[in-house]
């Protein structure tokens, strides 16, 4: 497949898990644990798809989707949110502000794969 | 309506209620007349409500009939009323066909004890909606419980992943094989960890929630035992604090220690600014009316509404029962004494029409107002809103709210200016009160 996925996740173990699984998968995976710089490591990385976590040490990945959505270069980028099971208002909110998928933890790899190329692939809306 | 009550005057059912407790201890209307030395056919009169009684007679049928005279004269207690009226009314919405309200006297007449235990399930049930409303609150916005879930999620999310590529990845590289499983140990331990921490907290909670009563509670129940007026602070002032907290057994944490700490300390503030044997004496010879009194405490309407509400009642000077509520500026009910025949809830708020709310949007003007009930009972408010705390220049000031009450007698004119109020939208009958929460608490 070729993409390359920027996954912004500061559980290293969580990381590690869906890097090995996404790399097997095809994908050139990069990752990033913080919030506060991960726009910046977005631009420099420029990926073809985005995993990003709400919670992060730094900056919330829903205030970093935001910023994404605001930019032009970004306003496209297909980004799958993780979200944890039971914050609804969380997964409401990616989705109101333009997450094109959202996946609740705990999820099984195989999700993780699935729903991460249907993102690539169009962007469309989809969730679990 | 089929769960309106009929709006009658609790105080002209006296001859109904006679009635009905001598047909619940099944005595002839003669020997209840002979026991009392009346005729059987003014008996008769009396029992359908078309002879006024009171004084020696009423005490004589009360004894003979081995009640409280005030059972017969007031019927049960107005917040017992209303909780039949809200259980009723939420039986009727769940459970189909209304129970008959327009009888709860009759009700209560006959079956007093199977009265006071529907209303002491209703004031249960009350309690734990709110106990469980109080929880949920705590559940949606416990920053810890938040953190802690999402600790034992990502941890659960990490172990999952990991166990699902070491289960189908028969052939993993011994590198990635080794990494996983201490990946796995680690996550493993951290669950551990967090799910402790976790039980802990949830434990803290169950802990704390075994006491339904609040703080305000607790103090609340204090001041009730005391009649809200404290002998030993009127003579010695704040310095006799400490020892009526001793005494007390019944405050069971150190928030309520202190929140009756602050009530005390007001209390003595008050009785140094307004001494008892005068406000007594000034009272008396006034009536007790609020409006009088004003120049006594220099202009600080509050402080004497609290201090009427806070003289011991009867006496020699036949002092009348008040009744005192005081919220917040967000109008919650922060302090209140009791009255016969006024319900003033104790979660949330009252009626929206009190005055003690009215004087919330005019702070500093002191109002007044005759208030009808949904029972035909009537009572007169003074209320005032005044800021608490010290003043500063530039300092928004704390402003609370604090209305007496006092039951206007049965026979007092009608005032063209009444105003019909409920018990608050609760337990409230005024189903088309343009002022009422939808559906109010049970709806």
């Amino acid at each position: 497949m070729g993409s390359r996925v920027l996954l912004v996740e500061d559980e290293i173990n969580i990381y590690e898990a869906i890097s090995f699984l996404l790399s097997r998968d095809g994908w050139e995976v990069s990752g990033h644990g913080n919030g506060a710089t991960a726009l910046q490591e977005i631009a420099r990385l420029n990926p073809d798809v985005l995993v990003l976590d709400v919670m992060l040490p730094g900056r919330s990945g829903l205030d970093i989707l935001r910023d994404l959505r605001g930019q032009p270069e970004t306003a496209d980028l297909p980004v799958l949110m993780l979200t944890a099971k039971g914050q609804s208002k969380d997964r409401d909110l990616a989705l109101a502000l333009g997450a094109n998928a959202y996946l609740t933890k705990p999820f099984s790899n195989s999700e993780m794969v699935e729903t991460l190329r249907r993102v690539a692939a169009g962007g469309q809306k989809a969730g679990s | 309506m089929a769960d309106r009550p009929v709006l009658v005057r609790r105080q002209s059912l006296t001859g109904t209620r006679i009635r009905e407790r001598r047909m619940a201890l099944a005595m002839r209307q003669s020997d209840l007349a002979q026991a009392v030395e009346i005729s059987a056919s003014y008996l008769n009169l009396i029992e359908h409500n078309k002879r006024k009684i009171g004084g020696k007679l009423l005490l004589d049928l009360a004894r003979a009939l081995r009640v409280e005279p005030s059972r017969l004269t007031e019927g049960m207690d107005a917040t017992l009323s209303d909780m039949l009226q809200a259980a009723a009314r939420e039986t009727a919405r769940s459970f189909g066909p209304p129970a008959e309200t327009d009888r709860i006297d009759e009700l209560a007449g006959r079956f007093p004890g199977w009265t006071g235990l529907i209303g002491e399930q209703q004031k249960r049930i009350a309690a734990l909606e709110a106990a469980v409303e109080g929880l949920q609150d705590r559940l949606s916005h416990d920053p810890v419980l938040a953190e802690s879930m999402h600790e034992v999620l990502s941890t659960v999310a990490a172990i999952r992943s990991t166990s699902d590529i070491l289960v189908r990845e028969p052939d993993l590289e011994a590198q990635w094989r080794g990494r996983f499983h201490r990946n796995l140990h680690e996550e493993a331990e951290r669950l551990s960890a967090s799910a402790t921490a976790l039980l802990a907290h949830f434990e803290g909670q169950g802990a704390r929630a075994e006491t339904l009563s609040t703080p305000q509670e607790q103090v609340e129940a204090v001041f009730e035992l005391a009649g809200h007026h404290f002998p030993e602070i009127e003579a010695e002032g704040a310095a006799a604090i400490p020892a009526v907290l001793a005494r007390i057994a019944t405050l069971a944490d150190d928030d309520a220690r202190s929140l009756a700490e602050r009530h005390l300390a007001r209390y003595a503030a008050d009785a140094a600014r307004l001494p008892l044997a005068g406000v007594l004496a000034a009272a008396a010879d006034v009536n007790f009316d609020p409006q009088v009194l004003l120049p006594l405490a220099g202009g600080d309407v509050a402080l004497l509404l609290r201090r009427l509400a806070a003289l011991p009642q009867g006496g020699a000077q036949a002092v009348p029962g008040f009744g005192l509520a005081i919220c917040d500026a967000s109008g919650a009910l922060v302090f209140r004494r009791r009255i016969s025949a006024f319900s003033i809830p104790r979660y949330g708020s009252g009626c929206p029409l009190w005055p003690l709310y009215r004087a919330l949007g005019r702070p500093m003007v002191p109002d007044s107002a005759v208030l009808d009930l949904p029972d035909g009972s009537r009572f007169r408010a003074w209320a005032v809103c005044q800021p608490i705390g010290p003043a500063g220049f530039g300092a928004e000031p704390v402003m609370e709210a604090t209305m007496l009450l006092r039951a206007l007698p049965d026979d007092a004119p009608a005032s063209p200016d009444a105003v019909p109020v409920g018990p608050g939208c609760a337990v409230c009958p005024r189903e088309a009160c343009v002022a009422r929460r939808a559906g109010g608490r049970f709806g």
